[in-house]
């Protein structure tokens, strides 16, 4: 069991959230100048990091906010939580 | 190889069980070979097997991090069916059965494969029209299938609660009663031998840690080891196929999860299939030994804890209970979890890679136990010939940007 830490609601347990995959993925901005390995490589591929990763939750539960949390996935420590719209 | 018969057993018993030879060589890794392949699990050294034997490719090595069958392969429940919704899962998944069913003749090493049937129950009417297509898919594909009513299976699995008042009311199900159980651990020891036997180099102990190209062309593989020259390195591993693609520039579609099953104490005979639900996500068997193996859904971050979170266990055996209420005092022995990678479709990606010479076979999810000996007949020839067997061409790494995904959430029997 994860306790997460909502940057609105504080510390929950991880049943209240839903896990949302890896931040940072941007919608490409023009997709009709995409070829087909370039959309692929936007709607499949994945770094599906062992080690620290910055990926999105949504408080499901409470506040029903995105944000972003740093897992480290061998460990499943959390190392941060942060609003939407932060890249590092 | 020393050939185990009866006749054999007997004599050693006589001598008191003095003179039997290692089942493998525990090889070092030479400079160089043919083939490498890395990922010492049920897949990986199938293909080595199959690379040898039909294919005439003997220069070969198997590189396992840890030790052999302490991955997956160790760490599933042990089904096998064929009963897949698409044509190309059909396919493979079927030539895998019928793989299975020679396997011990095959391997001179018995893997316990028991054919006890696999019943797929359904709880709604929406379940039973998905059963009835896919019986009816499976009928076409020459797969073995039977849509069941409630109370063939009553009769089926008396423990069952099959009233109308369940909290999961059965209101049918498939059977395939060519699908059921083998001992897994078995499944990798008897390739490695069969495979050792043909002269392929099994080192354990081995972990890469890098992946040298020249030209645009694998060339070698960086281990805990030393290097190793390899004219074609094919990438075998659940768990951590995004990290090795990683060390040659790749990006796979896999997603890295955690899922969990567990083992009861020991119990008299009183399951005799595969029972699983798709819809509350419960899958039972029961060994030889009497134990019940129980498998559970995964979770859903991403992680490679090897561990899952307690919420799941809890959710699988609150279902398995309401569904077999003479479960509810039965103790747990054993709890586990092992890493699988999901692709998107949650179909497995077994070809080559925008790197010459360079193959994977991975991304197998929940389900890869029961292809073993099928994935890696398709991967050797697929390794021998450069190039995939009509029965791996609908899996490449390609489909997805071509789009021609085979979408098997939900479509197969799910819970695998």
């Amino acid at each position: 069991m994860l306790q997460i830490p909502c940057p609105w609601c504080g510390p929950r347990e991880d049943a209240e959230f839903d896990f949302g995959g890896e931040a940072d993925i941007q919608r490409p901005a023009d997709p009709d100048a995409l070829d087909d390995a370039a959309w692929a490589d936007y709607l499949f591929m994945r770094v599906n990091r062992r080690g620290v990763q910055r990926e999105q939750w949504v408080h499901t539960a409470g506040c029903r906010r995105w944000f972003v949390v740093e897992r480290d996935t061998v460990t499943n420590e959390i190392l941060q939580a942060s609003t939407m719209g932060r890249r590092p | 190889m020393q050939r185990y018969s009866l006749p054999h057993l007997i004599r050693r018993g006589l001598r008191g069980q003095r003179g039997w030879t290692r089942a493998w060589r525990k090889a070092a890794p030479k400079p160089s070979y043919d083939v490498v392949i890395v990922g010492g699990g049920g897949h990986g050294l199938a293909t080595a097997y199959y690379l040898a034997k039909l294919h005439g490719v003997r220069n070969v090595a198997v590189l396992e991090r840890g030790w052999l069958g302490g991955g997956n392969v160790g760490r599933n429940t042990a089904i096998v069916r064929s009963n897949y919704l698409w044509d190309a899962s059909a396919h493979i998944y079927e030539f895998s059965l019928q793989l299975w069913e020679g396997l011990s003749r095959e391997l001179n090493y018995n893997v316990m494969f028991s054919q006890r049937g696999v019943l797929n129950l359904g709880h709604s009417a929406h379940d039973m029209h998905g059963l009835a297509r896919r019986v009816g898919a499976n009928k076409l594909n020459g797969i073995d299938a039977e849509l069941l009513s409630t109370e063939q299976i009553a009769r089926l699995v008396p423990i069952l609660d099959t009233s109308a008042a369940a909290r999961y009311p059965i209101l049918g199900g498939t059977l395939q009663r060519r699908g059921g159980v083998a001992r897994h651990d078995a499944v990798a020891w008897g390739y490695a031998r069969a495979a050792d036997a043909l002269g392929v180099d099994i080192v354990e102990g081995c972990e890469v840690t890098g992946i040298r190209a020249a030209a645009g062309r694998v060339a070698a593989l960086e281990t805990t080891r030393g290097e190793i020259r390899a004219g074609k390195v094919g990438l075998v591993v659940a768990g951590n196929a995004s990290v090795l693609a990683a060390m040659a520039g790749l990006r796979l579609p896999i997603q890295s999860h955690p899922l969990q099953a567990l083992v009861t104490e020991p119990l008299k005979p009183v399951l005799d299939p595969v029972v699983m639900s798709s819809a509350v996500h419960v899958y039972v068997s029961q060994t030889d030994r009497g134990e019940l193996v129980l498998g559970a859904g995964i979770d859903a971050p991403t992680s490679y804890d090897l561990r899952g979170s307690f919420r799941v266990i809890e959710h699988t055996l609150a279902a398995t209970v309401e569904l077999f209420p003479i479960f509810s005092r039965v103790r747990m022995l054993r709890q586990w979890a092992g890493t699988v990678d999901v692709c998107p479709d949650a179909s497995p990606i077994i070809g080559p890679t925008p790197m010459e010479g360079l193959f994977v076979n991975c991304g197998w999810g929940t389900g890869g136990f029961k292809a073993t000996p099928g994935s890696g007949w398709v991967f050797a020839h697929t390794l021998a010939h450069g190039q995939p067997h009509p029965l791996n061409a609908p899996f490449g790494l390609d489909r997805f940007a071509a789009g021609a995904l085979i979408d098997e959430h939900g479509a197969a029997a799910v819970a695998h």
